[in-house]
C-alpha cells in the first residue's frame, strides 16, 4: 500500500490508497465508496448485456486492499449496490467472495441513494451515517458548520492536469481541511470532474490526490483543469 | 436486344449516341447477369447503370413494386441523382417513378413508399439494412429486378460495405431474380470487386470498361519561396495559390484534414486583396452552411472553395476548372478522384496543381504526379469478415422475423465478404447477440433471441427492434459538440455570455482541452473559448490573428503503399531528382555527400550523437501509423538492451528514437545487431502486450462495441450522447480483458486495430521487406535527410503512454518551483 500521502481532517490522518480506498491508521479502518456492485447486469432487462464481470473485478480489488491493510473495520460509504435487485442478480461465487471479505472485519454499510436498503445477508450492519472520531462518514456531502468535518462519496470525483501538452485525467480524492470526498471504487463507475457544477461551493482551498497507474499524486486545486 | 426507339430518339435529339459501355451493360443486364462497370467520372456512368432499368420498366409498366434499388454512399448524392434522373425520364416521357429514401426522409413519405412503392428507389446502404430488418420487406421487394451499387470502390473498403454485403444477401433471398450492377471508378484490382458483386462460388461479374478520360494536366507548384523542412500548413505557398485562383474561373482546394482546411482558408482570406468570394466546406460545419456553399457553387457565385473529402464524391457542383491539392495527396487513387472534380467532361483534361507543404511532400507529390500520368491506382482490398458487423446483421435478421440459424449461416456465407466464415464463428456471434456470449451465463433469462420449439430463433421483445433501428449502422463518429457563437454582454457589471447561432461541430476531445479565454480556429475565424453550456461549446469572435491552441492533427490518410514504393525508388535514383525543385535537389545531393542515399530495396538507418543524446533515424516510408507502432516496439527493445531510450517521433516518412547510450558504439562493438533489432519477431508478444495496453485499442473497442450493439448510442424517446452512455467503454474494455480475453468483441477490436490504427499488417510486410537490407550509416552529426523529423521533436508526443511519469514530472516541477521561491 502506498503510504506516501496523508490527508488530515480535524486532527485525524487518512491515507489515500492506489485502489481508491482510504485507510485510517488510528482506527484500523478501511473506507470504500461507491462500489456499485452489479452495475454491469443492471441493464439486462433492456437487452443491454454488458460484461457481467464488474462485480468480480471490484471485489478482487477490494480483497487485495483488505489483505494489504488488514483492517479491523471495513466501512462502505453508500451506493455499494447499484440497485435494489442487485442482490438477486449477483453470481453465487461473487456473493461468496463478498461474504468472505466482510467476515474478516467489522463491516458497516452506510446507505446511499442507489441502495437505501442494502441487502442484510452479506455480513455487517447497516447505518445511515456514522462518526469516526471527530469525522462524520456519510454518502452525500452536506452543509457543514465550521467545527464539523465529513467524509463522503456519491460524486465520483475525477481531476485533470496538463503536463507536456498532454491532458491526464484520473479518479481522485479531493479534500480541504474540513471535507474529503472519495473516488468511486466500482469498476464500471464513471467519474465527474471536480471542476463541474456538482462540486461548486463544497470546497475552499483544496487539494486533489490523483490515482495514477502506479502511484497517487497530489496537486493543489489551482493546478487542476 | 437494343434500346427502345424512344431512347434512341432521345439520344439523337441531343446529338448524342449511346456509348459502347452503356450498351454492353445493357446487354449483360438483359441477359440477367450481374455486371461491374469501371469508368472515370463524367463518362455517363450513372446513366449506364440506369438505362437497363428504364428500358425494362417502360416495357413492364409502372407500379409493380420496387424494380430497382439504387444504392449510393452519400445522402446528398442520392438526392442529386434522383434530380438528374428526372431529365431523361421526363424528356422521354417514360412512365417511371423515382423516389429517394434516406435518413432524412419523413415518416409520412416512408409510409407512402410502403403503400405505393416507386419503380426506382434511390437510397443509402443503411436504408438497405433497415429494409432487410422490415418484416414486410418480402412484399416490397417481390418485383425487384436490379440493384445498382454506385461508387462501389469507395463502399467496399469500410465496414459500411461489409454491412451492405450482408443486407444484400437478405435482399437476394427475398428477390432471387435480382441482378447487381456495380459502378466504380478505376481501381487497381477489379477482380475483387467482380467477386464481391456475386454470391460466393458464382462466376465473377463480367467487367465492362468505360472509355478512359483525357489525361489530367498536373503540376507541382514551383514556389519561389523556400519549401519548409517540416510541418503541414503550406502557408508559405498561399500567395502563389491565390494568384492561381485569380486566373481560374472556379477552384477547388483540397486538403487532408479539417484543421488544415481552417488554416488554409484563413490564410487565403488574409491574402484576399481583391475580395474574391472564397468559401470553406468541411464535415464539421453546420449542414445548412454546407448546403449554402454547394448552392453558391452551383450558381457560379464562388471563385474558390477550401474543402476536405466532403466534396470528393458526387456530381457536378458548378464549373470547376482548377483543382489545387494542398499537402501531399497520400495516395494515387485519392488524387485522381479529387482531380476528377475539375472539368467534369471526359474529353477535356482536368487541371490540377499540387502544393507540397514540406520537402518530403515534394517527393511524394512528384511520385503521385508520375502515378497519375500512367493512371496507376493504389491497391485497396475490400474489407471482409467483421464480427461486430455480423452481430449487427444477425439482430437485423431477427427484427424481420424468426429465423433458423442453419438458414442464416447459409445466407451470410453466400456473401463474398463472409465466404471464409466458419460455423463455429457464426454460432459464437449468434450467442453474443442472444446473451452477450460470456462464459459467465448471467443473461440467459434476459436473452435477446429466444429459441422456439421448431429450432428457430425469435426476437425476445419488439422493443429490441426499435433499439436496433435507432442504433444500426457502422459509422461511429467522434463525439461532437456544437459550437455556438457567443455574445458577451455586461449586466449589472457582470460578464454574461449568451449563446447565438450554431457555427458547426467540433470533436469533444478538442473542446475538453481548452480553457476559457484560449483562442482556436474554427469556421474560418479565430474564436475565443467562453465555456460550455447545456447545448455545447460557446465561443466569441476574437481579434487575434493567431490562435493559441493549434488544432494540429497528423494526416488522416496514411501514405499509400504504392506511393511509398515510388518515393523510395525516386530517392534511390539521382537521375530522377532532375524533375525536383532546385532546393529539394540540393538537399538530396547534400545527403549523398554527408551521409548516404539508400538503394531502392534498402532501408537507411542513421545513428549520430547530438547535444548529450544519441539518435537513431530510420526511413521506412510506410506512413505515420506504421512508424508509430514501430517506434513503440523498438523503444521496448532498446530499453531491454539497456540503451535507455528517452523518446521517439514518427512522421509519414521516417522514425527517430533518441537515447542516453551510444547506439553507434553498441552496433560497431557488436553488442546490438540492427538485423536483430528490426527482426519481424517484434510482431509477436511485444505487439500483443503493447496493443492490449494502448489507448488506441480502447478507441477501436468502443467502435466495435457500438456496431455490435453492446452499448446503445440512442434510446427510444431520448437522444443520449456518448458521455451519458450507461458505462464508459474504456472500463468495459479493461474488465473484459481481465475476465474474458477471448471474447468476440475483443478479437474484433484487435483485428480492427491491427489493420487500421496501428497498421500492423503493413509494418509486418515492411519488416519482411527490409530483412538483410538495412543500410547502417554512423555519423558524427545530423544528416540532411534527418532534419525534417528532428524538427518534429517537441511538436509531437512523448515516449509511451506512461501517465504516471508525466504526473510525477508535473508534481516535481511544482516542487522545483516552490523550492526556488524559498
Amino acid at each position: 500500500m502506498s503510504r506516501s500521502h496523508r490527508i488530515t481532517l480535524s486532527g485525524l490522518d487518512f491515507i489515500p490508497d492506489l485502489s481508491g480506498a482510504l485507510y485510517v491508521p488510528e482506527y484500523a479502518a478501511l473506507l470504500v465508496a461507491d462500489l456499485h456492485l452489479e452495475k454491469g447486469t443492471s441493464l439486462a432487462r433492456r437487452g443491454v448485456h454488458l460484461p457481467p464481470y464488474d462485480t468480480r473485478e471490484s471485489l478482487l480489488q477490494l480483497k487485495a486492499a483488505v489483505e494489504a491493510t488488514r483492517p479491523l473495520r471495513l466501512i462502505f460509504l453508500g451506493d455499494s449496490f447499484h440497485d435494489g435487485e442487485a442482490r438477486e442478480r449477483i453470481d453465487a461465487s461473487d456473493l461468496a467472495m463478498l461474504r468472505a471479505i466482510t467476515a474478516a472485519a467489522d463491516t458497516i454499510w452506510i446507505t446511499g441513494n442507489h441502495d437505501p436498503a442494502p441487502p442484510e445477508d452479506v455480513g455487517g450492519i447497516i447505518l445511515e451515517e456514522m462518526a469516526l472520531g471527530p469525522v462524520t462518514l456519510r454518502h452525500q456531502p452536506r452543509m457543514l458548520r465550521a467545527d464539523e468535518a465529513e467524509i463522503a462519496g456519491h460524486l465520483h470525483p475525477a481531476a485533470a492536469i496538463h503536463a507536456r501538452g498532454h491532458r491526464i485525467r484520473c479518479r481522485c480524492f479531493i479534500a480541504d481541511h474540513q471535507r474529503l470526498i472519495m473516488p468511486a471504487f466500482g469498476s464500471y463507475t464513471g467519474a465527474l470532474s471536480v471542476r463541474s457544477e456538482a462540486f461548486a461551493g463544497l470546497f475552499g482551498d483544496f487539494h486533489v490526490w490523483m490515482i495514477g497507474d502506479k502511484a497517487v499524486h497530489r496537486f493543489p486545486g489551482s493546478q487542476v483543469r | 436486344m437494343s434500346l427502345p426507339q424512344r431512347f434512341l430518339d432521345w439520344f439523337s435529339a441531343r446529338g448524342w449516341a449511346p456509348r459502347a459501355h452503356q450498351l454492353r451493360v445493357l446487354d449483360h443486364a438483359q441477359a440477367r447477369d450481374s455486371v461491374l462497370l469501371i469508368s472515370p467520372t463524367g463518362g455517363g456512368k450513372t446513366l449506364a447503370g440506369f438505362l437497363p432499368s428504364l428500358a425494362e420498366i417502360t416495357e413492364r409498366g409502372t407500379g409493380h413494386g420496387i424494380h430497382t434499388l439504387y444504392i449510393s454512399p452519400l445522402k446528398a448524392l442520392a438526392v442529386d441523382i434522383a434530380r438528374n434522373l428526372e431529365a431523361p425520364v421526363s424528356e422521354m416521357g417514360l412512365p417511371v417513378t423515382v423516389e429517394t429514401r434516406t435518413g432524412d426522409t419523413p415518416h409520412s413519405k416512408r409510409l407512402r413508399q410502403r403503400q405505393r412503392p416507386p419503380d426506382i428507389l434511390i437510397t443509402t446502404p443503411e436504408q438497405v439494412s433497415l429494409l432487410a430488418a422490415d418484416p414486410h420487406a418480402a412484399h416490397l421487394l417481390k418485383g425487384l429486378r436490379t440493384v445498382i451499387l454506385d461508387e462501389l470502390h469507395s463502399m467496399v473498403t469500410s465496414k459500411r460495405g461489409v454491412l451492405l454485403s450482408l443486407a444484400l444477401t437478405r435482399v437476394q433471398a427475398l428477390a432471387p431474380e435480382a441482378i447487381r450492377i456495380g459502378l466504380s471508378a478505376t481501381v487497381a484490382d477489379p477482380d475483387a470487386l467482380r467477386a464481391w458483386l456475386v454470391p460466393t462460388g458464382a462466376e465473377p461479374a463480367p467487367l465492362v470498361m468505360g472509355q478512359p478520360g483525357a489525361r489530367p494536366n498536373i503540376h507541382i507548384l514551383s514556389s519561389v519561396e523556400r519549401v519548409p523542412w517540416s510541418g503541414h500548413s503550406s502557408i508559405y505557398a498561399i500567395p502563389e495559390v491565390y494568384e492561381e485562383i485569380k486566373k481560374a474561373k472556379m477552384t477547388l482546394i483540397f486538403v487532408n484534414t479539417r484543421s488544415q482546411a481552417e488554416a488554409v482558408f484563413q490564410a487565403l482570406w488574409e491574402a484576399n486583396d481583391d475580395n474574391l468570394p472564397i468559401a470553406l466546406h468541411h464535415g464539421s460545419l453546420d449542414v445548412g452552411q454546407r448546403r449554402k456553399v454547394e448552392a453558391a457553387m452551383g450558381e457560379g457565385k464562388l471563385r474558390a472553395v477550401v474543402c476536405t473529402s466532403t466534396l470528393e464524391l458526387g456530381i457536378d457542383w458548378g464549373d470547376v476548372d482548377l483543382v489545387v491539392h494542398v499537402g501531399a495527396p497520400k495516395g494515387s487513387s485519392r488524387l485522381l478522384q479529387r482531380i476528377g472534380r475539375s472539368n467534369h467532361k471526359l474529353d477535356l483534361p482536368s487541371e490540377a496543381l499540387l502544393v507540397p507543404s514540406n520537402r518530403f511532400e515534394v517527393l511524394e507529390c512528384q511520385a503521385a504526379l508520375q502515378a497519375a500520368e500512367v493512371n496507376a491506382q493504389d491497391t485497396e482490398y475490400p474489407m471482409v469478415l467483421k464480427m461486430d458487423v455480423l452481430a449487427q446483421h444477425i439482430l437485423c435478421r431477427a427484427c424481420a422475423g424468426p429465423f433458423h440459424p442453419d438458414d442464416l449461416f447459409g445466407e451470410v456465407s453466400s456473401a463474398w465478404t463472409y465466404r471464409k466464415l466458419t460455423r463455429a464463428e457464426f454460432d459464437k456471434a449468434v450467442d453474443y447477440v442472444a446473451t452477450g456470449g460470456y462464459a459467465l451465463r448471467a443473461y440467459e433469462r434476459y436473452a435477446k433471441l429466444k429459441l422456439q420449439a421448431d429450432g428457430t430463433l425469435r426476437l425476445a421483445h419488439p422493443r429490441l427492434a426499435m433499439a436496433y433501428r435507432l442504433n444500426m449502422g457502422t459509422i461511429v463518429e467522434d463525439e461532437m459538440l456544437k459550437v455556438r457563437l457567443a455574445h458577451v454582454k455586461r449586466r449589472l457589471g457582470k460578464r454574461v455570455v449568451v449563446g447565438g447561432r450554431v457555427l458547426g461541430e467540433v470533436e469533444e476531445w478538442f473542446v475538453s482541452q481548452l480553457t476559457i479565454g484560449q483562442t482556436f480556429v474554427f469556421a474560418g475565424e479565430v474564436l475565443r473559448f467562453e465555456g460550455l453550456d447545456e447545448f455545447g461549446a460557446l465561443a466569441s469572435r476574437s481579434n487575434d490573428r493567431e490562435a493559441m491552441v493549434p488544432s494540429y492533427q497528423g494526416g488522416k490518410f496514411p501514405l499509400s503503399t504504392y506511393l511509398a514504393e515510388r518515393v523510395r525508388q525516386m530517392l534511390a535514383d539521382p537521375k530522377a531528382w532532375n524533375g525536383l525543385p532546385p532546393q529539394v535537389k540540393a538537399w538530396l545531393s547534400l545527403q549523398r555527400f554527408r551521409s548516404v542515399v539508400p538503394k531502392a530495396g534498402e532501408m537507411l538507418v542513421e545513428t549520430f550523437p547530438r547535444a548529450d543524446k544519441h539518435y537513431m533515424v530510420c526511413y521506412p516510408f510506410e506512413g505515420r501509423l506504421a512508424h508509430q507502432t514501430l517506434g513503440m516496439l523498438l523503444t521496448r527493445r532498446l530499453e531491454r538492451a539497456g540503451m535507455q531510450p528517452l523518446g521517439f517521433v514518427a512522421s509519414e516518412y521516417a522514425l527517430v528514437i533518441w537515447m542516453v547510450r551510444d547506439l553507434s558504439l553498441a552496433i560497431s562493438s557488436g553488442r546490438i545487431a540492427l538485423g536483430r533489432l528490426f527482426d519481424e519477431d517484434m510482431m509477436g508478444d511485444d505487439l500483443e502486450v503493447w496493443m492490449a495496453e494502448s489507448a488506441l485499442m480502447k478507441r477501436t473497442f468502443r467502435n466495435a462495441a457500438i456496431i455490435a450493439g453492446l452499448i446503445e448510442r440512442r434510446q427510444p424517446g431520448k437522444e443520449k450522447t456518448a458521455r451519458q452512455m450507461t458505462v464508459n467503454t474504456d472500463l468495459i474494455y479493461d474488465v473484459l480483458r481481465t475476465h474474458e480475453p477471448d471474447h468476440l468483441l475483443l478479437r474484433a477490436a484487435w483485428d480492427d486495430a491491427a489493420e487500421g490504427l496501428i497498421d500492423a499488417y503493413r509494418l509486418g510486410a515492411m519488416l519482411r521487406r527490409i530483412k538483410g537490407q538495412i543500410l547502417h550509416k554512423p555519423l558524427d552529426t545530423v544528416s540532411p535527410l534527418s532534419v525534417p523529423i528532428l524538427l518534429d521533436i517537441g511538436r509531437e508526443s512523448v515516449y509511451g503512454e506512461g501517465h504516471d511519469a508525466l504526473l510525477a514530472e508535473a508534481a516535481n516541477a511544482l516542487i522545483d518551483e516552490a523550492m526556488r521561491l524559498v
